[in-house]
């Protein structure tokens, strides 16, 4: 996990140890990254011009370097890391299956995954029902 | 990773362009003299260094030192912006 805006480190320093440190036992577990030119930010379409900010993107990437998911928020509304790790297992999954399995909509750990192929062809419904 | 100095330089972060840009991007670049990069799923991620802060150090990150593991990069509005 890395987090990025546009403060400084030094700003960073002073948001964990005043503030944050209060909410998560021990201070932020992970790095902080400055990027007070946007350099980064605009490398990855989250850097707003306009406000001089970067707004709520997030990006899951994998052992290879390659983004499997990406959101991005205006600024009033917070993300539920719960919806994050979800994802995070479910590409997991695909990954270690090599792509033999995929996991429908609602997917989570423990529910049946898909496997795509010629016999599953109309047939979704018989092992996937969206209401379970 | 390295231990940042202690100067007064106002140190940002920076891309580090690994993968080579298209000629749409060259031009964009040229134009604008700035990196233009678009993230993409399905595609490799900007690699990027900057300087952090990490449990009590100033240091720096580098997205391709955690190459081999799942990563999560979350950009913010800000520090201190209540969200």
């Amino acid at each position: 996990m890395i987090s990025v805006s546009v403060d400084s480190h030094f700003v960073h320093k002073m948001w964990n140890d005043y503030e944050l440190i209060k909410m998560v036992d021990g201070g932020i577990p992970f790095h902080m990254a400055s990027d007070q030119a946007g350099n980064v930010g605009r490398a990855f379409g989250v850097y707003d011009e306009n406000q001089g900010i970067e707004l709520r993107g997030r990006f899951i990437i994998d052992p290879d370097g390659v983004i499997q998911g990406m959101e991005v928020l205006t600024p009033p509304v917070g993300r539920k890391i719960g919806e994050t790790i979800r994802q995070v297992q479910a590409f997991q999954l695909v990954r270690a299956s090599k792509g033999a399995e995929a996991t429908p909509a609602g997917w989570e750990p423990g529910k049946p995954t898909l496997k795509p192929g010629p016999g599953l062809v109309g047939k979704v419904w018989e092992v996937w029902k969206p209401n379970e | 990773m390295s231990e940042q100095p202690q100067g007064c330089a106002r140190v940002t972060g920076t891309v580090s362009s690994e993968t080579a840009p298209t000629t749409e991007q060259v031009e964009l670049t040229t134009q604008k003299q700035e990196i233009k990069m678009t993230a993409r799923v399905g595609q490799k991620a900007p690699d990027f260094t900057a300087p952090a802060y990490f449990k009590g150090d100033f240091t720096q990150v580098k997205l391709s030192d955690y190459l081999g593991k799942w990563v999560l990069v979350c950009f913010y509005p800000g520090d201190f912006t209540f969200v």
